[in-house]
């Protein structure tokens, strides 16, 4: 799976484009040590933690894009953080569990 | 007399810049202020300034300014005679001061606007607390760049290679800084990548690390990450002075922790720290009296 199916297929927005390359995996969570703990690499991590310090762990997870859910907006430095991490960044209206589904069904395909 | 530094925020460093709008008059003027009264001869005051070094005297009565007198208005009167008159007859009443709530820049821009060398500082009630000079503000100056300075070389990340092969990294963390939260355990990352450590490996220094990094956020009042690499052997300590952990048993359990409800609204505070950092590491230690010392070893060689 790609990061541009995230905008083509499941039409959310496109923050800021990550460097790309195959996404394996997905993990959804809002505790920030259990992503540390427990996502794996090459995932898209779907949570509502719109802050900088979610960049920081998916940098160091090895988590290539971050979606956010319902409506969240992240700040100028969460943005710029992934900018600089290589990390793709999009917003969903949508639930964390709604996000989740239409993620897997991607996955899964 | 020292020529007054210029407010042209071009030419001037921004540190410089920064100090002079955060000091106020009152952190650089001199407190201990001489003075004369109005009766006092002007060879009294005279040899006062002899006495003391210094090139002005303001004329109080009581605790209101009235009037200067100047080295020139000294010379004067040795010139023209009259140096055994009082101060009254021949001091300067037309002042202008400075008041000692304002930011220094408004000193130095009455240095560069006026020609005198000094300016009384009076305080809101219009009584005299003070004086300032070129010098006072120079001295001021070079103090706190100095202190900035060393503040600066107390908090640098230190890298050091011992001859034995050892690599060490030790990062100052501050309490409650979310914004540079995990840039320590993001260099630690790239040093062992550049190294082409295993990834599995270094997701698990990377837990370690991190986790250890955001307690010394959250929960101390600042300490140090720790990091040396000796051969196959990975050590990563977190140091803090305080305030120290009340029950290290119930902090190792997963789900507990003290941390409060903004904190936990960033995704932070879940209890999970303490026990990701004790599943990932080979050796583990804490230990908390005043200060806590969290301590992991993980060896190179499991993949």
């Amino acid at each position: 799976m790609n990061e541009n199916d995230f905008t083509k297929q499941l039409g959310y927005t496109l923050i800021g484009e990550g460097d790309g390359g195959g996404i394996t995996a997905a993990y959804t969570s809002d505790l920030l040590s259990d992503v540390m703990g427990n996502a794996p690499g090459d995932s898209v991590l779907i949570t509502i933690q719109a802050h900088k310090n979610t960049v920081a762990v998916a940098d160091l997870t090895g988590v290539k894009a971050i979606i956010l859910c319902n409506d969240r907006s992240p700040d100028q430095g969460m943005i710029d953080a992934a900018k600089e991490a290589g990390i793709g960044l999009y917003v969903s209206s949508d639930d964390q569990f709604t996000v989740s589904c239409a993620v897997g069904k991607l996955l899964a395909s | 007399m020292g020529k007054a530094i210029s407010l042209n925020s071009q030419n001037l460093p921004t540190v410089l810049l920064d100090l002079i709008f955060k000091l106020k008059i009152k952190d650089v003027m001199s407190k201990d202020v001489v003075t004369g009264t109005k009766q006092e001869s002007l060879r009294t005051i005279q040899q006062r300034m002899k006495l003391r070094g210094i090139t002005g005297v303001p004329i109080v009565d009581g605790p209101r300014l009235i009037g200067i007198i100047s080295i020139d208005d000294i010379l004067n009167a040795f010139d023209q005679g009259h140096i055994d008159d009082p101060a009254e007859d021949h001091m300067t009443r037309n002042i202008i001061v400075l008041e000692d709530d304002m930011p220094l820049s408004f000193a130095i821009s009455y240095f560069n606007k006026h020609g005198f060398g000094r300016f009384p500082v009076l305080d809101k009630k219009r009584c005299l607390v003070g004086i300032i000079t070129n010098r006072d503000i120079n001295t001021s100056l070079l103090i706190e760049v100095n202190r900035i300075v060393e503040q600066l070389e107390g908090e640098r990340e230190h890298t050091q290679v011992t001859l034995e092969g050892e690599h060490s990294k030790q990062f100052p963390v501050k309490k409650h800084d979310f914004e540079h939260a995990g840039k320590a355990s993001t260099e630690i990352k790239k040093f062992l990548k550049e190294r082409q450590i295993h990834p599995t490996l270094i997701r698990r220094i990377a837990v370690a690390s991190y986790e250890m990094e955001m307690n010394l956020v959250v929960h101390s009042d600042g300490g140090r990450l720790l990091f040396t690499m000796n051969g196959e052997r990975i050590e990563i300590s977190a140091v803090d002075q305080g305030p120290g952990i009340p029950d290290v048993d119930k902090a190792l359990e997963v789900g507990f922790s003290t941390a409060n409800e903004w904190i936990r609204s960033l995704g932070f505070g879940a209890g999970m720290g303490l026990p990701n950092i004790k599943r990932v590491s080979d050796e583990f230690s804490i230990a908390s009296d005043k200060g806590t010392t969290v301590r992991s070893v993980i060896f190179l060689g499991d993949e």
